[in-house]
């Protein structure tokens, strides 16, 4: 059960190798939280070991939807009630690889939004069962306006924000809640390479905002907390103008 | 679905409501329970998640409400869900009073058994679970169980949470008065030492004491205290012609629906502080209604809701005597910190009942609210945590929301008997709530 101070028992997170979802986890356990699942693609057998957590692994292939509610049931086997739940999986890949293969792009797509909805949907069954719970969901700045020079990942960023949004709206009531996270550029493995974009955080930063945000039982998160005003005046531009953003 | 929370407003989860208006109604809807569990809930006075269940059944208990009193034994029979606040205003006027009341009239007749409460004469008198004869419990199967303080069930009940079973009933005994007002002296001390000396020497001259501790005054005043100390008054200590039982309590003022989280910040808590501290005129024989000695915040309805959208926390701990290095560390690190709690109080306690989980035990007990949203705060208060549990002291679990399993489990060294006790009387875990969860009780 999550106290009345935001600290948690249980986490959940799906893509159980994500820099950003574990940066979570460690510090939801730092907090307090006694039982962690992680789910990822071949796992192994042997956990990480997170502060005095009990960690247990569990096989999870985002591509594979079919798979998710299983995934969520074999979790509350393990720990029983899910506290939080942070669906972390994900690919950016490069707009000019999508261009030449639209056969991937459509993968990756099916992975970051696709894969979300199912997941977030078996999630949030199991949160309205249980009567409490959050599900985070980690959408993007790049899916707020969506930029010509990552159209591809940014819709379906776009796609997965506005699924949020409905399904919190859905839950509201229910005692389980969606909460959405919408960083700028990561400074990351998943960015390696890239040069980062003004107003980018670390893994850690997001990371700190998102427990700061269990605590205080926030809908959205901005990352830094800048680009909420930042993004307030982007989504007006002039479409002249946002076309000619340099990336 | 309905979503509760508890007196502190943090924390809401969601659960089926069910209002039974009889034993057998709360016996069938214990029967029909899913696998989420069955809680009971009277006026959602505890802070925090004791009366919620999430995803399971909540039974709000306040339909229950028959009583009858023996006028020659002052012994009360009433259902679980009579307030203490409807049972004083038929007790008083035919002159018996309650054997314990709460800092509130507003708790029901189960919820004080659940969490065996204590008031400010615990010192003399100890808690509500040391006057009662009796007890009804509907139990895991739907069957009733009258259970005395012989039954190891009795005092896994008294003080369990209301995790052993539904109580449907409880008898108890009541105390004989002349009149319905309070004799009072006003007292106040300068610092914590002073207000530790003056209530050790002097608490057993009266029936009735509590200490109101200014946390916001620091240095040479840390821990200076209003002491209010009282008894029932005589018949011959009332004017002539007043009617010595009257007793018609309302409430006057109603916090506003919505307050901006912020609104107790250092400023105006420290204003209000020493307001309440100047305003506390030194007295000997004061005369006063019930109401104002032992509820003065019964008079402002809904008064949780100042806190704001954050809500509060109530963090209430109790150590042995001879631990008072633990109670001056608390006080002064609180008094540093500037944490700013608008009423603290301080009181002795005297003789434990034998309750398994029953929160008094001798020694001084601590009571403190602090805005949810505060920074800083949830480590603060684990480091008290770890104190406390050093100093073989407690986290009363009718205010908790916020502490660990871990450390449940050091302060309560008897809740493997109590477990033992509960396993037995309901094996497959009917009765469950938030608060179970959490402490993994």
């Amino acid at each position: 059960m999550k106290n009345s101070l935001g600290s948690v028992d249980t986490v959940l997170l799906l893509g159980g190798r994500s820099e950003i979802g574990l940066a979570i986890v460690e510090r939801l356990v730092r907090d307090g939280a006694r039982k962690v699942v992680l789910a990822a693609r071949d796992p192994g057998d042997t956990p990480p070991v997170i502060g005095a957590a009990q960690v247990h692994l569990l096989e999870f292939d985002a591509s594979r939807p079919e798979t998710h509610g299983e995934v969520i049931e074999a979790a509350v086997k393990l720990v029983g009630d899910l506290d939080v739940v942070i669906p972390a999986f994900g690919v950016l890949g490069s707009q000019e690889v999508y261009d030449a293969d639209p056969v991937a792009a459509a993968r990756a797509v099916a992975v970051n939004y696709g894969g979300h909805v199912s997941a977030g949907l078996s999630a949030a069954r199991r949160l309205r069962e249980q009567g409490h719970g959050t599900l985070v969901v980690l959408s993007s700045v790049a899916g707020i306006r969506v930029r010509r020079a990552n159209f591809v990942y940014g819709s379906a960023k776009a796609g997965l924000d506005g699924f949020a949004q409905g399904l919190g709206d859905a839950l509201h009531g229910s005692g389980a809640r969606v909460m959405i996270v919408r960083p700028g550029f990561v400074v990351g493995r998943m960015t390696k390479g890239m040069s980062p974009a003004p107003l980018s955080s670390t893994p850690g930063q997001v990371a700190d905002a998102v427990v700061a945000g269990l605590r205080s039982d926030a809908e959205v998160v901005w990352v830094p907390g800048a680009l909420r005003v930042l993004f307030a005046v982007m989504r007006v531009l002039p479409r002249a103008v946002w076309r000619r953003m340099p990336r | 679905m309905t979503l509760l929370t508890g007196w502190g407003r943090t924390a809401p989860t969601a659960a089926h409501l069910a209002r039974p208006r009889s034993r057998e109604e709360v016996a069938e809807l214990v029967r029909r329970a899913s696998d989420r569990g069955v809680a009971a809930r009277g006026l959602g006075r505890s802070y925090g998640d004791a009366a919620q269940n999430a995803g399971g059944l909540v039974l709000d208990c306040t339909a229950l409400t028959s009583w009858s009193l023996d006028e020659t034994t002052g012994l009360v029979t009433a259902a679980a869900g009579l307030s203490l606040h409807d049972l004083m205003k038929a007790l008083v006027p035919r002159g018996w009073f309650v054997p314990v009341t709460p800092g509130t009239r507003h708790v029901t007749v189960g919820g004080a058994v659940a969490t065996d409460v204590h008031g400010k004469n615990h010192h003399a008198d100890s808690s509500f679970g040391a006057h009662l004869t009796s007890l009804t419990l509907v139990t895991a199967e739907g069957d009733s169980r009258t259970l005395t303080p012989a039954d190891d069930l009795f005092w896994a009940t008294v003080g369990g949470m209301g995790l052993t079973g539904v109580i449907t009933e409880a008898v108890f005994r009541c105390v004989p008065i002349e009149t319905s007002r309070m004799r009072v002296d006003v007292e106040r001390t300068r610092d914590l030492d002073h207000t530790l000396e003056t209530m050790t020497a002097t608490d057993d001259r009266y029936r009735y004491t509590v200490a109101w501790i200014d946390l916001l005054a620091s240095g040479g005043r840390m821990g200076r205290s209003v002491l209010t100390r009282g008894d029932h008054a005589g018949r011959d200590e009332l004017p002539r012609g007043a009617d010595p039982l009257a007793f018609a309590p309302g409430s006057t003022l109603k916090a506003p629906p919505w307050a901006p989280n912020g609104l107790l910040n250092p400023l105006t808590v420290r204003a209000f502080n020493e307001a309440w501290y100047r305003r506390a005129r030194p007295a000997t024989g004061l005369v006063q209604g019930i109401a104002p000695f032992f509820h003065p915040l019964d008079f402002v309805e809904g008064w949780n809701r100042v806190y704001g959208s954050n809500g509060f926390v109530q963090y209430q701990f109790v150590v042995p005597f001879g631990e008072e290095t633990t109670l001056r560390r608390i006080v002064s690190r609180l008094s540093a910190e500037g944490v700013v709690s608008f009423l603290t109080v301080l009181k002795r306690f005297g003789q434990a009942t034998p309750g398994m989980l029953s929160f008094p035990i001798p020694g001084w007990t601590l009571a403190l609210d602090i805005p949810a949203g505060r920074r800083g705060l949830a480590g603060l208060l684990r480091e008290f945590d770890g104190w406390v549990a050093e100093a073989g002291g407690r986290i009363y679990l009718a205010k908790d929301s916020r502490m660990s399993a871990r450390d449940a489990a050091v302060m309560y060294p008897r809740l493997q008997e109590w477990r033992k006790v509960r396993d037995e009387a309901d094996p497959a875990g009917v009765f469950r709530s938030d608060l179970a969860r959490r402490l993994a009780l």
